[in-house]
């Protein structure tokens, strides 16, 4: 029972990681490949923009960021099932749409609140399940 | 929708599903990190990408990633992003028959209520 809440509690530690961690890399990205401007898909274009983006501090808060996303869901795949982890990245849509009307003042349609209040039961209900039903082969060779 | 939507998309989902059940076959075969600190998360990163699956599931990832980007320059995100949702369906079913996991009437309601839930949050 022990192990079983804290498989729920580090599997939730990972998920909050990467909600975070997406929901920052993607709109940093995003800001900064805005200030670049339309990439011209020309070899000089190319050169160009990959100048432009290797030396925009922008980019590389956000390809940082998108690293730590990438990492926290290696890490919670090694022992969670993808069927878990994969509908509880979800939850990023409703943390976005509260952020944008807490912080922006954004109106919000009430279908897009409906939305997130699917996506919020959804995660719930797949939250209640078991993070794990398979025994990976790294913990068979433990096990052995 | 052109055939050439319909194709990319196509391609989004798999490449998508494909790729993330690869590596999840490489993070299982990893196995978890000792504790999650920064030192044994590096070991655990180190072996990671020492594992062929790993490999296997970049490329398919970065496929679906660039045909979600050019879907993007071709139809609205209120259209490419619902499309899109029908992943967690296509990425549970491949949970089940493929990873073999345990897919229960709630995470089957769940994954279900989440995809709606997205394609409303995008059309809203």
């Amino acid at each position: 029972m022990a192990s079983q809440t804290r498989l729920r509690i580090k599997t939730l530690v990972m998920v909050l990681a990467m909600v975070v961690c997406a929901n920052v890399g993607d709109p940093m990205l995003k800001r900064g490949m805005t200030t670049i401007g339309a990439v011209e898909v020309s070899a000089s274009g190319l050169a160009h923009a990959f100048r432009m983006t290797v030396t925009n501090a922008t980019i590389w808060v956000g390809i940082i960021f998108l690293i730590g996303f990438m990492v926290s869901y290696m890490t919670a795949l090694s022992w969670a099932d993808y069927s878990y982890v994969m509908p509880a990245g979800a939850f990023g849509y409703a943390v976005l749409t509260l952020l944008a009307v807490v912080f922006l003042h954004e109106t919000v349609s009430p279908k897009r609140w409906m939305g997130v209040l699917l996506i919020c039961v959804g995660v719930l209900l797949v939250g209640q399940t078991k993070p794990s039903t398979t025994t990976s082969p790294a913990a068979q060779k433990v096990a052995a | 929708m052109t055939p050439g939507t319909i194709f990319l998309l196509a391609v989004l989902i798999c490449g998508s599903t494909f790729g993330e059940i690869a590596m999840t076959f490489g993070m299982k075969a990893t196995g978890e990190p000792a504790r999650l600190r920064p030192k044994p998360l590096l070991i655990f990163l180190g072996r990671a990408v020492c594992n062929a699956w790993f490999w296997v599931a970049i490329p398919l990832m970065a496929l679906s990633f660039y045909s979600l980007l050019v879907l993007l320059s071709w139809q609205p995100i209120s259209l490419v992003i619902p499309a899109s949702a029908l992943s967690y369906v296509v990425g549970t079913l491949g949970a089940k028959y493929i990873l073999k996991e345990e897919v229960n009437g709630a995470r089957w309601a769940g994954v279900i209520l989440v995809c709606a839930g997205v394609v409303l949050v995008t059309m809203g």
